[in-house]
């Protein structure tokens, strides 16, 4: 498993995301994003996945995140942030993750080996 | 004093005719058989008596988006004109063997799969030329999907209007309820396209949100 910290995301673009996350799901690993993908980044995310899909090889990802969260605190507004956030996501290769237990809080999930 | 009147109700008909031209190009979304075709085909019969396309027990049976152009629905007293876009099923992986698993033949389930990620790419790229959608959802499955996220997600970004279908409410297991909780700022309207049981509660909320 592989995290990558909110630090390390933020520093890259979109596109860079996405093709480190692809590549490393592709090679068979679960990547955790610290901080997850806007919705523009989770469809481009589908849409490259997409591509990438060959038969026999590699059949897709699976995704475990949640909605965009919009904190317009307060503070938030002082300090002119966008109030954006975006939760944990986990990403790994089609039918490797499955969700035991999901809340608004918390993910946990489990990774099968093997089918 | 006549000619003036005349003149204010033309403008007043012309600015109905530009600010109130209710026309809306409405994209329908959705995972795999969740019932999205059976839906675009009963609206589209419903209000225009035109049969359009195929359904099936398989998922990704539909692979092409399929637009049907000037479908007028009045309801609640007010008409509007809708351009209905149905997507191929969203996923974020396709496996041909899914499709042996229905029975097909390797061939055709490898074709079908090559085809399903086209349609999904195809159903993306149609989310920027909408007005507005409806995502139709499954009420015997769990509508905490990605797919369903990505998509309420985008709508919300792009402060598009979003209607949620809560579909197959014929069956026993649905939980419409479940999809409330996940989506609750949201409207959601709970039907069975199949039966068409609520349709006219669905043309009521379309004519609300889209008009
Ligand atoms: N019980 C029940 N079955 C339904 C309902 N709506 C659709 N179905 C069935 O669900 C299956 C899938 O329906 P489709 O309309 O092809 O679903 P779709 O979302 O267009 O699927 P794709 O094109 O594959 O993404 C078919 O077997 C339909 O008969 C419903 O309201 N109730
Ligand atoms: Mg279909």
């Amino acid at each position: 498993m592989d995290l990558i910290s909110a630090e390390r995301l933020e520093s890259m673009s979109s596109m860079e995301k996405i093709r480190l996350i692809l590549s490393k799901v592709k090679r068979g690993n679960i990547v955790v994003l610290e901080m997850g993908l806007t919705p523009e980044e989770e469809v481009k995310l589908i849409e490259m996945t997409m591509t990438e899909i060959r038969l026999d090889e590699f059949s897709g990802i699976e995704i475990e995140s949640y909605p965009v969260k919009n904190e317009s605190t307060f503070l938030n507004k002082i300090l002119g942030k966008s109030g954006i956030k975006t939760r944990m996501t986990v990403i790994g290769p089609a039918n490797q993750l499955r969700t035991i237990e999901k809340d608004k809080y918390q993910i946990s999930t489990k990774v099968s080996v093997g089918d | 004093m006549s000619v003036i009147r005349s003149l204010k109700m033309n403008f007043a008909v012309w600015i109905k005719w530009i600010f109130g031209k209710k026309r809306a190009r409405i994209g329908i979304y959705g995972p795999p058989n969740a019932g999205k075709t059976t839906l675009a085909n009963r609206i589209v019969k419903d209000w225009s008596g035109i049969e359009t396309g195929g359904i099936s027990h398989i998922p990704h049976e539909t692979r092409r988006a399929m637009r049907t152009d000037g479908v007028i629905i009045n309801a609640n007293g007010s008409s509007i004109e809708l351009d209905i876009v149905d997507t191929p099923g969203m996923a974020t992986k396709i496996d041909f063997r899914e499709f042996m698993a229905y029975g097909l033949e390797e061939e055709e389930a490898k074709r079908r799969a090559k085809e399903a990620t086209e349609g999904v790419i195809e159903a993306i790229k149609w989310l920027e030329n909408l007005d507005g959608i409806l995502l139709v959802m499954d009420s015997t499955e769990d509508p905490y999907t990605q797919v369903n996220v990505t998509v309420v997600g985008n709508m919300e970004a792009r402060k598009l209007p979003l209607l949620i279908v809560a579909n197959k409410m014929d069956l026993p297991k649905a939980a419409p309820s479940r999809i409330k909780a996940a989506f609750p700022q949201h409207p959601i309207v709970t039907i069975s396209a199949l039966e068409g049981s609520n349709i006219d509660d669905l043309y009521v909320a379309i004519a609300r949100h889209f008009g």
